[in-house]
């Protein structure tokens, strides 16, 4: 019921919110590791009842890289499909359990007047015999591809039984050098890379972007005035406000889950310490105080207890710390580095950096059952953000070039892809939550 | 004749200097921010045969030591071991130079811009860059700088000075940057 609610909001969200989006696609994104055990599934060309070629996107193919990219399905290639129909009557679901396909999804784009569009899908099991659900979601052209991502988080919920992330975004910096100068930006796009469009733009490093809860505003370090300092800004509009701009450092923003306070990284008491920040009133409070580095907090989802990285035993470990009081708590123990922990949406992962023989990597701490397990083979992993169904992890990598670039894991780390700029480099991702 | 000829060249030379020296100024792009800093990249004029002498913002001839390429002053980087905020021996000559100018001269101003390679999280690397510069601060007070003439800032790994991802260029990057203000310049 909750989920039926939830999808009349799409819906809704959808017809009422216009953005300006762009087609241009910054970010190539590249399945580098395959999808053995992964869901078969076939999404079948969507129709075009309109005049002239075809559907201004090709909403079917957007729904079937979102759903290979999940890691949780195995697309059946369009060539090798047994029929292509387009309307329900015409599923034969005996050829397509032949072919292997639990699943079948069918479509079509119907234009319903000036820029107006009807995208409707239909999601079979073929085993059943039986529609397993279908929609028709209206929109503007610039909105099509979001109308896919929307069908998809449909079907990957259904199927799975878990909520999709393809309706969600991402923020990054990208960093180009012209001259002997670095130009950086911070960025915002769709979760696979499409429509990117920067809201922050410096000559001076930016870095450390961090969602809102409510997936609103982003809060960042920026070295605009030749200091670390934390800012926010909103994602959708002008606003923008510096927040943090003591001597020393300012930096590793990050909100508290009900977005009223802001845990952060100051030095002005002498070396950097954990600090948390009442964004109502802008009061700090000091949480650590060592004569360590004690940076990169992240809360807990009861906002009881930061992680946060600290080189007090002589390198950097991943401790735990109570606000209500105590001693912080060492919960890292594999390798000789490890930093930036960040939490699954459940609480139960802690993804984190480890350095290990001169590489660092992602790894994944179960806090259940405490197994330890490397996730990526870079040599220079960092920046691991999950995708907000805790299905995927998005970091930053050193591409074969050399420069900066994104990839995304799935958890159990049999996934993996590489989102690529066209230009320049790409680190510093951060998914954000759903966005309704 | 002979020395105006001399004052000439010594003139365009300076000039030469002085905007390569803008050309190439790491940490200092913004406009707004003020052109400030003295260039680290500073080197002696080559060999043209020409004795050269340095010149003072104003013009006169060999009053102010921070000019002068043959001065200890002249250096104003010091680099690290990784993960290390000591300083290397070799570098304790040339802050004991600087922390005796500041000492000499009470108006006088500097950054100190602690940076380190790519290696381990940006975020940790802006606590180490920070170590390292407050390294450098404390030998320089200990020459009789005062806290107020020294200010600590740290870029982490976000402003390299080598692109390379090999040991050659993180060696040019775990560095403390000297950067004096010259008001009115």
């Amino acid at each position: 019921m909750a989920y039926m609610t939830r999808t009349i909001r799409n819906l809704l969200l959808l017809v009422c919110c216009l953005l300006p989006l762009g087609a241009q696609a910054a970010l190539e994104i590249r399945i580098t590791q395959g999808v053995e055990g992964a869901l078969p599934i076939a999404v079948v060309p969507f129709g075009w009842e309109g005049p002239g070629q075809g559907a201004p996107e090709e909403v079917g193919a957007i729904m079937q890289a979102n759903l290979h990219r999940s890691g949780q399905f195995s697309p059946m290639e369009v060539a090798r499909m047994p029929q292509r129909p387009v309307r329900g009557p015409d599923v034969d679901f005996r050829v397509w359990r032949e072919a292997g396909m639990d699943y079948v999804v069918i479509g079509r784009v119907q234009p319903t007047g000036t820029d107006r569009f009807n995208v409707q899908f239909q999601l079979f099991d073929t085993v059943r015999g039986r529609q397993v659900t279908g929609y028709s979601i209206p929109a503007s052209r610039a909105q099509l591809r979001r109308a896919a991502h929307m069908a998809s988080d449909i079907i990957y919920e259904q199927i799975l039984g878990v909520r999709g992330a393809f309706s969600t975004r991402v923020a990054y910096v990208s960093v180009t050098r012209e001259g002997g100068e670095q130009r950086f930006a911070l960025q915002v796009a769709d979760a696979d890379g499409h429509n990117p469009r920067a809201i922050f733009r410096s000559r001076q490093p930016i870095l450390s972007p961090t969602w809102s809860p409510d997936g609103r505003r982003l809060a960042y370090v920026s070295f605009e005035n030749r200091t670390s300092q934390i800012f926010i800004q909103d994602v959708d509009g002008g606003g923008r406000e510096r927040v943090a701009s003591n001597p020393g450092i300012n930096s590793a923003p990050a909100w508290s889950p009900d977005g009223r306070q802001m845990a952060m990284t100051l030095s002005r008491d002498g070396q950097p310490d954990i600090y948390v920040m009442d964004l109502g009133d802008r009061t700090v409070r000091r949480v650590t105080n060592s004569r360590s580095i004690d940076t990169e907090p992240e809360w807990s989802a009861d906002g009881r207890t930061l992680l946060f990285t600290s080189d007090r035993s002589g390198a950097p470990q991943i401790y735990e710390q109570s606000l209500s009081g105590g001693q912080a708590r060492r919960i890292s123990f594999e390798g000789r580095y490890n930093g930036n922990a960040t939490l699954s949406p459940d609480g139960r992962l802690v993804a984190m950096v480890n350095g290990e023989g001169g590489r660092f990597r992602i790894a994944v701490l179960d806090r259940q059952n405490r197994q330890f397990r490397l996730l990526t083979d870079g040599r220079l992993d960092e920046a691991p953000s999950f995708a907000p169904n805790g299905g995927m992890i998005i970091y930053a990598t050193a591409g074969r070039g050399g420069q900066g670039e994104l990839a995304a894991v799935s958890v159990d780390g049999r996934v993996r892809q590489s989102l690529v700029l066209q230009e320049g480099e790409v680190r510093e991702p951060a998914w954000s939550p759903f966005l309704d | 004749m002979m020395s105006m000829l001399r004052l000439v060249m010594i003139l365009i030379l300076a000039l030469v200097l002085g905007a390569c020296a803008r050309a190439t100024k790491p940490g200092d792009e913004d406009p707004s921010a003020g052109p400030g800093a003295t260039d680290p990249s500073m080197r002696p004029v080559p060999d043209s045969g020409i004795e050269t002498m340095p010149l003072d913002r104003d013009g006169r001839l060999g009053m102010d030591p921070l000019s002068d390429p043959d001065s200890p002053l002249a250096n104003r980087i010091i680099y690290f071991e990784f993960d290390r905020s000591d300083i290397k021996a070799e570098y304790e000559e040339v802050i004991i130079a600087h922390g005796r100018y500041l000492a000499d001269n009470p108006n006088a101003r500097l950054r100190a811009e602690g940076h380190t390679d790519e290696r381990g999280t940006r975020e940790y690397n802006l606590g180490l860059g920070e170590r390292r510069a407050q390294s450098v601060q404390r030998m320089l007070m200990l020459q009789g700088a005062r806290a107020e003439q020294i200010q600590v800032v740290s870029y982490g790994e976000e402003m390299p000075v080598a692109y390379g991802r090999d040991e050659e260029s993180w060696a040019q990057n775990r560095r403390v940057e000297l950067v004096y203000d010259r008001e009115g310049m």
